[in-house]
């Protein structure tokens, strides 16, 4: 039972169909969801899962079929309907008000009287934290929060409006291991409670650990429903891509170089003005994939951006091949072969409006053969991402859709394909398979072991400790804004970078 | 000399010469707050002026003319919000439209129901028993014997800056202004709260205009606002979307205005167009000079469509 006593004991699709300019999307679906029950959703990027879903939430509407809640076929028009149906939504890209507090953010659309009474939300955020164990300062601003912490406010939310069936898009793809374990919990206790979740994710195991049942989608229709209990790895793999998909590489031994990357003793402040990176030190080689690890917020990002040149340092001093790069521009820099793979790609990657071939030139615009006397050559941009849509398989109507209509596994592949088109001498890639499917996945890490096998020295920050260990030949450990060590990746074991991860001492584990 | 041009009824006409200010540009910051932008308030404050007169005129009662002028901004609100929230229309230009719309159609039901310039009695000065009779520094003179809308357009700053800071109201509209795609998915109707939005900024454009003739001047004439409905907008910006920092330009610009009167009242040989260039002059400083942290919305003059 919700708090509100609202009850959806069944939910049920039928013979949905979704159609976008160019796109058939959702193709005559049939879908299903009981009380208690956790029914995993699974596909490619751009199968039509978060389409699916946004028409559960009303955000869009189908073309055809019905939605019958509790056996009732009932319209959901907008997402005050879906909320008074008792139906909540943890979206794929976040749905916060950044200059707004958590309390705010979660206030938003809670009918009220004329006095907003946010220290009771707080309150009951503050009791929802601590029995999920979910830490949120709720009086904090939406921007001085992690990417983690900001999926964490999604949840929380949903939580505190107590839907009775709760849509969860990807939640998973910006949480720790640990957090993970966490979020289950909290799954399975509302799952107790009599309500039904629907899980999105690409992982695989994270599916087969928690659901019921999973149903596998492919370019808009449904292949089948099936009990997790008959589902294995590679048969969901095979169901979502057609064909077997590798799960482990063989990574062929490859010539170091010399220094490509240092940075010395380099402090820099964080979104929060605290100091989020504490005298780094590192040195990268070409030829070689230096895997960060670390629960996310621990200067992870901010390592990044320092090397791209998106944020100043306080000290200390950057040399890329001999030359100091400290007072440099990002865009010097990335002329300089510093390519950057940004976590958050909607914001800082692409540019929304943007077609999908001039978000793929965003950098090169100035350079031949894009440029041409001062002009831009049309042809030359459209044959160089279209190619780039076919090598990556990116599913896109045409190269001048907009990038914002794309699915987001499908933009990150986009993201991907023009920073490693250029040959760069560093690859900075920071979770550069969230969000992306297993096929996908395979692509980009064979991608980034050819860049490897290129010279290309590579900078792999990842939450995901399996991703680090299938990749790295160097293992960095970050814990509060400090590199804690950079360990062989031969001689660490999966236990010791996490216990790492959380604080301890290198000579500890 | 200083003495002559700093007197207390230079204070106090300042204060009232910021009452229209500030109701328009209020008024205006809702809207914007909201993601819309209200570039049609100068013509809106006309209309509102015109039909304030009008009634006075007419019924011999200023606080009817309030109510007509109160009225005719909802409608031409309305008629704002269709065009920029429903039919999703380039708020720069549309708002231009309305301010030319304002403008004539002002003027001719000007010449056809008046003709005239002619005036009215209007709102007379309220004296704040006691308080009014202060000496000390002019302060009675100053501050308590206004007309009843200069009190209201004062008391509005708190007034507004509670109701978007503290109210559920306020929240939707600075969450519709900030992020209308997470506000949508929260179940906040984001063309209804910008319709709200528009309307209370037009109203308030409305009243702006009534403060003008049938408070502060008590006539009507063609394009009586002579465009001071744009340096509302521009206020807004000024006061980097808050009350106080509104009612700080407003002030400031008003008592520029002030001060100008009394110079070429007591004959001072300061050429009139530097007083007149003054204000935008100490705008423009003001607005490259401002902090970078403001409120302003990420989503103005963007039209929300769902389905990003
Ligand atoms: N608003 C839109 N306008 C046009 N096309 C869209 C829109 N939203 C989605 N699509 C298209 O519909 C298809 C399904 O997209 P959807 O976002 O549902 O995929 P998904 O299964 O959620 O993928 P991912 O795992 O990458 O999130 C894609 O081809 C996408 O490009
Ligand atoms: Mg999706």
């Amino acid at each position: 039972m919700t708090e509100n006593g609202r009850r959806i004991d069944t939910l049920e699709m039928r013979g949905i169909v979704k159609r976008f300019p160019g796109v058939l999307a959702v193709d005559h679906l049939d879908f299903d969801v009981q009380a208690g029950e956790i029914h995993a959703l699974l596909g490619e990027n751009g199968a039509g899962k978060s389409t699916l879903m946004k028409m559960l939430y009303g955000l869009y509407q189908p073309d055809e079929g019905s939605i019958l809640i509790n056996g009732r076929e009932t319209r959901i028009r907008s997402p005050q309907d879906a909320i008074a149906q008792g139906v909540g939504m943890v979206h794929q890209h976040f749905m916060l008000v950044p200059s707004l507090t958590v309390t705010e953010n979660t206030a938003l659309g809670i009918p009220s009287k004329w006095q907003l009474d946010l220290k009771s939300i707080a309150r009951g955020l503050d009791e929802l934290s601590e029995k999920y164990n979910l830490k949120v300062n709720p009086n904090l601003p939406i921007w001085q929060l992690s990417v983690g912490e900001q999926q964490r406010v999604e949840i929380l939310r949903a939580l505190y409006k107590g839907a009775a069936l709760l849509i969860l898009d990807e939640p998973t793809a910006v949480l720790t291991p640990q957090e993970v374990d966490d979020l289950f919990r909290i799954l399975h206790r509302m799952t107790d409670d009599g309500r039904s979740i629907i899980f999105i994710s690409h992982k695989l195991h994270e599916v087969l650990s928690i659901s019921q049942r999973i149903t596998v989608l492919r370019a808009g229709r449904r292949v089948d429903t099936i009990p997790t209990t008959a589902a294995t790895k590679p048969l969901l793999a095979e169901m979502m891509v057609g064909r077997p998909v590798v799960f482990e590489y063989a990574r062929r031994a490859t010539q170091v170089s010399s220094e490509r990357l240092r940075l010395d003793r380099v402090s820099a402040l964080s979104n929060r003005g605290e100091l989020g990176l504490k005298e780094v030190s590192l040195t990268l080689h070409g030829g070689e994939i230096t895997g960060v690890a670390g629960v996310s917020g621990n200067g992870q990002s901010e390592l990044a951006q320092v090397i791209a040149g998106l944020r100043a340092i306080k000290s200390g001093t950057i040399t890329l091949d001999d030359t100091d790069v400290t007072g440099k521009s990002p865009r010097q820099r990335h002329e300089a072969g510093i390519s950057y793979i940004p976590e958050e790609r909607m914001l800082d990657g692409a540019i929304k409006e943007f077609t999908v071939a001039e978000n793929y030139i965003l950098q090169d615009h100035a350079r031949p053969p894009f440029n041409r006397g001062g002009l831009l050559n049309l042809r030359a941009i459209r044959e160089a991402c279209e190619r780039a849509v076919k090598d990556y398989e990116i599913k896109t109507p045409t190269t001048d859709t907009p990038i914002k209509s794309l699915s987001g596994g499908n933009i990150q592949k986009l993201i991907l394909a023009r920073e490693l088109s250029r040959s760069p001498r560093l690859l900075i890639a920071a979770q550069p398979t969230r969000g992306v499917d297993v096929g996908a996945t395979e692509y980009i890490h064979r991608r980034l072991l050819e860049e490897r096998a290129n010279g290309t020295a590579i900078l792999l920050i990842s939450e995901d400790l399996d991703e680090i260990f299938a990749l790295s030949d160097r293992i960095a450990v970050m814990y509060e804004g400090r590199i804690v060590g950079v360990l062989p990746r031969e001689s660490v074991t999966l236990r010791q970078v996490g216990q790492m991860m959380a604080g301890a001492a290198m000579d500890a584990v | 000399m200083i003495e002559q041009v700093f007197t207390a009824s230079v204070f106090a006409a300042a204060l009232r010469l910021a009452t229209p200010y500030m109701f328009a540009s209020i008024g205006e910051m809702f809207g914007q707050r909201s993601g819309v932008l209200n570039l049609g308030v100068d013509g809106i404050m006309l209309m509102g002026a015109f039909f304030a007169h009008y009634v006075a005129l007419m019924t011999g009662s200023a606080v009817l003319g309030v109510g007509a002028a109160l009225l005719v901004g909802a409608l031409l609100g309305l008629a704002t919000a269709f065009v920029s929230v429903t039919l999703k229309a380039e708020q720069g230009i549309s708002g231009i439209g309305m301010y030319l719309f304002g403008l004539g159609m002002s003027e001719l039901l000007f010449q056809r129901l008046v003709g005239t310039p002619r005036s009215v009695e209007g709102f007379s000065a309220i004296y704040i028993p006691l308080l009014s009779d202060i000496q000390f520094l002019g302060i009675g003179e100053i501050f308590f014997r206004h007309n009843i809308l200069v009190y209201v357009a004062f008391a509005l700053v708190p007034i507004s800056a509670y109701i978007i800071n503290r109210t559920p109201f306020g929240l939707m509209i600075r969450a519709v202004g900030q992020n209308p795609q997470a506000a949508d998915a929260m179940g906040i109707n984001v063309a209804r709260v910008r319709y709200m939005t528009v309307i209370l900024g037009s109203m308030l454009a409305g009243l702006a205009g009534a403060a003008l003739s049938v408070a502060l001047l008590k006539v009507f004439q063609q394009n009586l606002t002579s465009g001071l409905g744009f340096i509302a907008v521009a206020l807004v910006y000024f006061g980097r979307w808050r009350p106080v920092g509104i009612m700080i330009g407003a002030l400031l610009f008003s008592f520029v205005n002030a001060l100008q009167l009394q110079i070429s009242a007591i004959g001072l040989n300061i050429p009139s167009e530097f007083a007149v260039m003054a204000p935008y002059v100490i705008t423009i400083i003001a607005l490259v000079f401002a902090s970078r942290q403001t409120e302003k919305p990420d989503a103005l003059t963007k039209p929300f469509e769902r389905g990003e």
